[in-house]
């Protein structure tokens, strides 16, 4: 079987690019580096938008990035059904691209903060590697992570089950001690309604090799390889 | 009627003596250097950029070594941590600036480290940052520690850089001059490390980064050469501001350019601007240059030459390209979005030429300013009522009514508590190669696609320095090293930042002195060269100067990762042992400060042949995976050692005193040098016993790790959870409401 080939997207200032290539392969994919003005993905199975500050995020995080022109073939990608993680300032990117709902604001704390915090899948579709309730053990670090929505939006997000990730204690207790930034209801990490994009603030590619510290990144990107792989059969 | 009095002659204005003036004089054959001439010797022979009190002594420090691939003199220094890798790196002070805008100056330090080393073609890969401050219950100081701290992380974090160590401590002389070092290491291929070039006449001078404005102009000979007095708010403007993200594309697009070969040198601009840029490249290459300044791109328009010359606007960097390769330099920059301008070119003989709207404005030798500036072997001697302080030894001091207070207030002193308040503001986690990062004795990188790695430490114990500068700096010296080797690493050589007062008084002079000597001393005993460093003088204010601060960083290096011995007791059941001798030593300790509220005593006694010995003693356990957890023993002596490794692990410990003859708080206080306490393998005990006798290491076996508490047995015994409580909360007590900076 060909390898999955996940993309992953260096916009000027991002920090966290490298370290996606290398846990990509690491657990056994392909990784396929991306430049920010790029127009086409190249083929890629799966794409990876990394944490650091992209523009310098002066004006407001990811509200620049949205507007790179590897954006459009990344919104494309997505719209098409294909794997997309945005791992912090992806995520922020990802928000601010209308890909997924809700806003990250400044921590609660004021403060940036970078921690090794436990966080409980709620469920990632398709994947027998997280099933609800499995508790990661993996690092924030992010100044503007406080995960916030309207009050419908919030609803909505809650009632079609899009949250992804909660913070919680090492027991899986979804309780505010636990919560790094003040997100609202915890969330950590949420996905569209197709389940194909995904974005949380704690970085799984920071937590893939024992060597350095707990593996809870693993199955995060257990699940984009094995969606990124579904896609590779579809099209042979 | 009074006459107006005489205007003070710009060269006084801008920092410089009538005998330098006259130097400078004779420099260029008998003429008066101009306007922009003078703003160019005066930056480039400020006590910042010359070292002119201080290279009479650093001269002494040891430097060679078959591990040293580059030594003093240039931006940083180079060893060779095997398999083709280099490692890049060194310390400096952004002290000064630090004091009057706390998160700029910080930032500004950092971002000026980090170009130190990608000068040298190297990947900026971790920092650390050494700081001191005054006492936390002061508001001025909990804003300078909070903005230095946000500004460290703001430009860190920004950059993807990882901050993975350093060391905060606190002392009232520290609170008007705040103490903030930075070091950076970095990774390079060892053949393509950028060391300056001779020759290359007609290469192309390409000014690369951001463009040039009115900030930081006579920061070096303004701020960092000078005393800081009550008008220190005037300074403002001399304090750079700084863009990470601009610095982040400068790593990229520089490295782009040293990986395809197209750079045949390159520097840094930090202090005194593109003046200290253009004549220490032409000095090294022992060649002139042109420069046109009408070709540097400005932020403003109106800047005379003489701004334009010393600013030191951040984020630029100065590549030296051969001509037919400076339209690929151009394309690269441009890929990065960031300016690239040709401003100039090497030339024959040894003359700076530079022109503004195409009149030449100054012509000078480069070596002149490089390389030919003041030196001075300034007066010293020691400060009177020393020996009257060193006779008074805490050691003395009626013991403590309850020894557990007194133990858990040396626990929750700020200069001994956790600083997790401080570490968690920065990215510790960037660049996937921290494997051991901030709150051990050591930090650790590995070196990318190997199981090797380099651990790092920085200490200085300004206490110490006082009252011993000798002492003080051997003991910079050897505790870092000591924390490298607990780690499990050989230490293989040093930078080092020298925080002192005003070189002109004598009695600083001498601490200066004492303290160079001190540190070649250990280095030469330990076998770790100094590869360069930075001396910062002028931390003081009216009558109060900072401790004598000498700030070492040792660099070491770990054969195999996975044998990295940590700190934290890992399990219950293990035998806890005290490497080395605990004698009645509290001069100086954590202890005398907290509880007695003195600095007094001698400073503990070091033999640099028993911390040889120690260090090859840990190598050989780690290599022989023996221990369980090792963590050098120092601020606050063993009592402090044992609960740290007690919290870090979750784990308390019964332990008897490493020495009866002693009262229970001289022994559990002490800050003996040369101690490790470890735990060992559960079944290696004799093994282990046996290389310390083949090492002739003194030990002593002090008891068992297990249950929730800390049991000193005779003395006192505490809660862990309770030890926890008043460790982690010290810092966030003190600081809750404080808002961050910046």
């Amino acid at each position: 079987m060909a390898e999955a080939r996940v993309g992953v997207v260096t916009f000027p200032g991002s920090l966290d690019d490298r370290d996606a290539l290398r846990a990509v392969a690491f657990m056994g994919g392909e990784p396929v580096a991306v430049w920010h003005q790029a127009t086409t993905l190249d083929g890629v199975d799966a794409v990876i938008l990394p944490g650091g500050f992209s523009y310098g995020d002066y004006l407001r995080t990811g509200a620049i990035a949205r507007f790179a022109p590897v954006m459009a073939a990344v919104q494309e990608f997505a719209s098409g059904g294909g794997p997309v993680l945005g791992i912090c300032n992806g995520f922020q990117i990802l928000c601010e691209a209308g890909l997924l709902p809700g806003a990250l604001i400044r921590n609660r704390g004021l403060a940036f903060v970078c921690r090794w915090i436990h966080i409980r899948s709620e469920g990632l579709p398709g994947s027998a590697d997280a099933p609800r309730g499995e508790v990661l053990h993996i690092p924030v670090k992010h100044g503007e992570g406080q995960f916030v929505a309207s009050a419908e939006e919030l609803e909505r997000i809650e009632s079609e089950g899009l949250v992804a990730f909660r913070y919680c204690s090492a027991e899986g207790m979804v309780d505010e001690r636990f919560n790094p930034n003040g997100a609202t209801h915890g969330i950590a990490g949420v996905r569209n309604e197709a389940g194909n994009v995904l974005g949380m603030m704690p970085h799984p590619e920071h937590a893939v090799d024992p060597d350095l510290g707990p593996t809870g990144g693993q199955h995060v990107l257990e699940w984009l390889l094995a969606a990124a792989r579904a896609r590779v059969g579809a099209v042979t | 009627m009074t006459s107006a009095p005489s205007p003070e002659p710009l060269h006084r204005a801008l920092g410089m003596t009538d005998e330098e003036y006259a130097a400078a004089v004779d420099k260029l054959d008998g003429r008066e250097p101009n306007r922009t001439e003078l703003a160019m010797f005066a930056a480039m022979w400020s006590e910042h950029c010359s070292y002119k009190s201080s290279k009479v002594h650093l001269r002494t420090l040891p430097t060679e070594g078959p591990q040293i691939l580059v030594g003093p003199g240039q931006d940083a220094g180079v060893v060779d941590v095997g398999g083709g890798t280099a490692c890049v790196f060194k310390i400096e002070s952004h002290s000064h600036p630090s004091a009057i805008e706390p998160y700029q100056g910080a930032a500004t330090g950092v971002g000026g480290i980090i170009r130190d080393i990608l000068s040298m073609g190297a990947r900026p890969a971790a920092l650390l940052d050494p700081l001191r401050f005054g006492p936390l219950d002061d508001p001025r100081n909990r804003y300078l520690f909070s903005g230095v701290v946000a500004g460290i992380g703001g430009y860190g974090n920004c950059i993807g850089v990882p901050t993975v160590g350093g060391e905060v401590k606190f002392a009232a002389c520290h609170g008007p001059n705040p103490t903030v070092n930075v070091l950076c290491l970095g990774f390079a291929k060892a053949d393509r490390v950028q060391v300056g070039r001779r020759g290359g006449e007609g290469n192309v001078l390409v000014l690369i980064g951001a463009a040039t404005g009115r900030d930081g102009i006579g920061g070096v000979s303004v701020l960092a050469s000078r005393t800081i007095e009550e008008d220190a708010h005037e300074s403002r403007p001399s304090v750079q501001i700084g863009d990470p993200f601009a610095e982040k594309l400068l790593v990229e697009a520089c490295l782009e350019l040293a990986d395809r070969g197209l750079l045949w040198g390159i520097q840094d601009l930090g202090g005194a601007g593109l003046t200290c840029a253009m004549s220490e490249s032409a000095a090294r290459a022992g060649v002139g240059a042109d420069l046109d300044l009408d070709a540097v791109p400005l932020r403003e328009p109106g800047m005379e030459p003489f701004e334009i010359l010393t600013s030191e606007s951040q984020e630029r960097m100065l590549a030296i390209v051969r001509p037919e390769d400076a339209e690929a330099v151009e394309e690269v920059c441009t890929r990065w979005g960031l300016r690239a301008s040709r401003i100039g070119k090497l030339r024959g003989g040894s003359v700076l030429v530079v022109r503004h709207g195409g009149e030449v404005v100054a012509r000078l030798p480069a070596r002149a300013l490089a390389d030919e500036g003041p030196e001075y072997d300034r007066q010293h001697e020691p400060p009177s009522g020393l020996a009257r302080l060193r006779e008074e030894d805490p050691a003395d001091a009626p013991a403590p009514a309850s020894l557990e207070d007194a133990f858990l207030e040396v626990l929750g002193s700020p200069g001994v508590a956790s600083m997790r308040w401080v570490y968690e503001q920065y990215d510790s986690l960037v660049q996937g190669g921290t494997v051991l990062g901030p709150g051990a004795d050591a930090s650790v990188i590995r070196l990318e696609g190997t199981i090797r790695a380099v651990a790092v430490s920085t200490d200085g114990n300004g206490r110490f320095a006082l009252l011993d500068p000798y002492l003080g700096g051997a003991h910079a010296v050897a505790e870092a090293a000591r924390n490298v080797a607990t780690a499990g690493a050989r230490p293989l050589a040093v930078t080092n930042c020298l925080n002192f007062g005003n070189p002109e008084r004598p009695e600083v002079m001498w601490q200066f002195a004492e303290a160079v000597r001190g540190m070649g001393a250990a280095c030469r005993a330990l076998g770790t060269p100094v590869t360069g460093g930075n001396v910062s003088f002028y931390n003081e204010s009216g009558d109060s100067a900072v401790y004598p601060t000498p700030v070492v960083g040792v660099v070491g290096l770990l054969d195999d990762y996975r044998l990295l011995v940590r700190h934290a007791f890992p399990s219950g059941g293990l035998s806890i042992y005290l490497l080395g001798r605990t004698l009645p030593e509290l001069g100086g300790s954590q202890y005398a400060d907290v509880l007695l509220g003195n600095v007094t005593g001698k400073p503990p006694a070091l033999d640099l042949d028993a911390e040889a010995a120690l260090h090859r003693f840990l190598y050989d356990c780690a290599r022989q995976d023996h221990l369980a957890s090792a963590h050098d023993c120092s601020d606050g002596g063993l009592a402090i050692t044992l609960a740290e490794s007690a919290i870090a692990g979750g784990v308390g410990f019964t332990v008897a005193s490493p020495e009866p003859s002693l009262p229970a708080h001289v022994a559990l206080f002490s800050e003996s040098a040369s101690r490790v306490v470890v735990t060992v393998r559960p079944g290696r005990e004799s093994e282990f016993e046996s290389l310390a006798g083949f090492h002739s290491v003194p030990y002593s076996r002090l008891g068992l790790t297990g249950g929730s508490r800390l049991r000193f047995e005779g003395a006192f015994e505490v809660d862990l959870s309770d030890a926890l409580v008043v460790f982690e909360g010290a810092i966030p007590s003190r600081m809750a409401g404080e808002r961050v900076a910046g």
